[in-house]
């Protein structure tokens, strides 16, 4: 379903604890959330204060995520949920029996399958569909903070799209290190105003962000802030004209599913220093191994025939 | 598949099993029950409130069971809890002046009327372990026959207000109700009752720390313990059917009045000026505290120089939330490993061209 509707029949369903709302927060909760997710979309890149709950889960660790996704969920949802690509990683297996449990809504490692993805540091490998809404967890919304920790500061220097000071540092950047040292939570300005922080993707993920079907939301609970990026949104990762923006390569391909142009985890064999490639996204890995694909290390351990995690 | 945190699922629920084993300790020894917290525990019970700012000594006990002791952890799931209860409306304002005194004392007066009453208090206990209480357990002393000490109270500083050597406290302009932290993010600059009870909350750690550190220069504010005083106060509701306030029941506070020095400013008379604390049950560290860095934020109102952090408001409630900032801090325990290894790149690559650099300029 899309995202903005009211869960329906969310109000009356009673999750299996029977004690908690479907999908934990209050109906009242989540439609404060929703008002602030419609300001948000209107004002894409905008970060819009909003009444932050506490959720059971400790801030830091994805409560501002929780809270977007609780607000959007409705019974017919499917619910994926990635940390660092993975569906496996601890916190994602975490959030994801949270809304299993507390919600009941059907969950999915399959990302083609899912409406609804929550995310930590990275978008998915496959590109995004309009009947998808990807939830960003965000620690730190402001991409100005560390160069200027006052918040009434900040504000204003939005409000005056005043973002010289993000443009002296690139600039610093180069002139000291002879390129931009950023290399994840890469600023960007949205519908050519806003200058926004994409969460800390690797910056290879940026221009994934722009013009992106999908709807993208992004939550911050502890900082108590919503913002969204609404479809087919110009997304701009800043650059000058002469050090014009680089994501991240690899030089090889997976390990495991020989993905090339894909976000690759270093892993570490043994305490030689030998090392290997493999899919961040865990998904899409899975997926072209059962397409047949085969990258290096898998062909070598289907020759002496044993697995490749063996 | 080669994912290093395969089966996260099963590592979830088996830590779940451990931590709840590790809890119960020796099963040899009795398990604490969770009214035994209450009673024989107070003083963690009454910071588990004040910080989670439920006041529920029975779920503040039970908090503090089931995080084995650890309160910042205690005061978290009482917060987690508390924000799913539903509220009907906001009290009539204590009244602090007609509280039934436990303990009131002043450090700017001898004598005053109603008294110094000392009351419950380990200031001058000597701090020696009394082994007897492994040996022997707790034996109920007879405690001393209480003066009823009905007399009247009058605090302090109303005392000091009749003669306008204090300022007044006046409730600020604005809104009838006080902002509500937990229905509305921060907002700077914040006023007065946003800020009161972001200190209510905050870490009393932290505060007294802040505190401390205007004492030893960082923002001084010539600071007397004017009145600090203990005890139970009426709670009421005014339900708009009736129109006319009911009795709730009874909590016990600690209310710290600092009275501090001021020699005035452009438009400002010489006088005493406030720094105010109040905490849940007995919390006279925190609630001085409090007192001490409510009125180093008052600088910019005073027109006194802003130069240390204890002044700076952005600063402190910013940080003074210990489940905010425990989160936080803990959540560097997440995998990172996409931005580590973004940063692992560009190091190599950084160090490539270094080194090229260093190659081409020795040839």
């Amino acid at each position: 379903m899309s995202a903005l509707q009211p869960a329906g029949s969310g109000a009356q369903f009673h999750s299996i604890d029977g004690v908690y709302n479907f999908a934990y927060l209050d109906e009242q909760t989540k439609r404060m959330i929703r008002r602030a997710l419609l300001k948000a979309l209107a004002i894409p890149g905008y970060q819009v204060p909003f009444g932050g709950r506490e959720m059971p889960v400790a801030y830091g660790w994805g409560t501002g995520g929780m809270q977007v996704t609780a607000s959007i969920l409705g019974v017919d949802d499917v619910l994926k949920v990635i940390d660092q690509g993975s569906d496996d990683t601890t916190n994602a297996v975490s959030i994801r029996r949270f809304f299993n449990r507390t919600a009941g809504v059907p969950v999915t490692e399959a990302t083609t399958e899912a409406t609804v993805i929550q995310t930590r540091h990275r978008i998915p490998e496959k590109t995004l569909r309009e009947d998808q809404v990807i939830v960003y967890q965000v620690p730190m919304p402001e991409p100005l903070r560390k160069l200027e920790p006052r918040e009434t500061e900040t504000r204003k220097m939005h409000a005056f799209a005043e973002y010289g000071l993000m443009q002296v540092k690139l600039y610093e950047d180069i002139s000291r290190h002879g390129e931009i040292t950023t290399t994840y939570d890469y600023p960007v300005e949205v519908n050519a105003r806003y200058m926004m922080a994409p969460s800390p993707i690797p910056k290879f993920d940026n221009p994934k962000m722009h013009a992106m079907p999908a709807l993208q939301l992004f939550g911050a609970g502890r900082e108590k802030r919503i913002y969204a990026i609404p479809p087919y949104t110009k997304v701009r990762s800043l650059d000058f004209n002469d050090y014009p923006f680089e994501p991240q390569q690899f030089d090889d391909p997976c390990a495991l599913c020989d993905a090339k142009g894909v976000f690759l985890d270093e892993v570490i064999l043994d305490d030689k220093g030998n090392h290997m490639f493999v899919c961040s996204d865990s998904d899409h890995c899975r997926d072209r191994r059962a397409e047949g694909h085969m990258g290096p290390r898998a062909r070598e351990a289907a020759e002496k025939g044993y697995g490749a995690d063996q | 598949m080669y994912v290093a945190t395969k089966g996260g699922e099963a590592a979830i629920e088996n830590s779940h099993v451990l931590i709840a084993e590790e809890r119960r300790g020796d099963p040899a020894v009795p398990e604490l029950e969770a009214a035994q917290i209450r009673e024989q525990l107070g003083g963690a019970v009454d910071r588990v409130m004040t910080e989670g700012s439920l006041y529920d000594p029975d779920l503040a006990a039970l908090a503090i069971k089931q995080a084995q002791g650890d309160l910042v952890e205690a005061i978290f799931l009482l917060r987690a809890f508390r924000t799913t209860l539903p509220r009907f409306g906001a009290s009539v304002p204590i009244d602090t002046a007609a509280m039934t005194i436990r303990r009131r004392i002043s450090a700017a007066f001898k004598d005053l009327p109603g008294g110094q009453v000392l009351g419950p208090t380990y200031d001058y206990t000597h701090r020696l372990l009394d082994f007897t209480l492994v040996a022997r357990g707790e034996t109920p002393p007879v405690a001393p026959e209480e003066d009823a000490t009905d007399a009247a109270m009058p605090r302090v500083a109303d005392i000091l207000g009749h003669e306008g050597l204090i300022e007044p406290e006046t409730p600020p302009p604005g809104p009838e109700h006080p902002y509500d932290l937990t229905r509305e993010p921060m907002q700077f600059p914040a006023g007065r009752d946003q800020r009161l009870q972001n200190l209510f909350r905050g870490d009393e750690g932290f505060l007294l720390a802040l505190g401390y550190s205007t004492q030893r220069g960082y923002g001084r504010n010539h600071p007397f313990a004017g009145e600090i005083r203990m005890g139970t106060v009426q709670v009421e509701f005014t339900p708009e059917e009736l129109g006319f306030p009911i009795a709730l029941g009874e909590i016990e506070v600690t209310e710290c009045q600092m009275v501090n020095q001021f020699k005035g400013a452009k438009g400002i008379a010489p006088q005493f000026t406030r720094g105010y604390g109040l905490a849940f049950g007995q919390a006279e560290r925190k609630t001085m505290g409090m007192a001490l860095v409510d009125r180093a934020l008052r600088a910019d109102e005073l027109a006194e120089d802003r130069l240390h952090p204890p002044q700076d408001e952005e600063f402190v409630l910013s940080h003074s939330d210990n489940v905010e900032a425990s989160g936080f801090v803990s959540h560097l325990k997440l995998p990172h490993y996409v931005d580590f290894q973004s940063e692992l790149g560009m190091l190599r690559g950084m160090r490539a061209s270094a080194e090229a650099m260093q190659k081409e300029a020795a040839e």
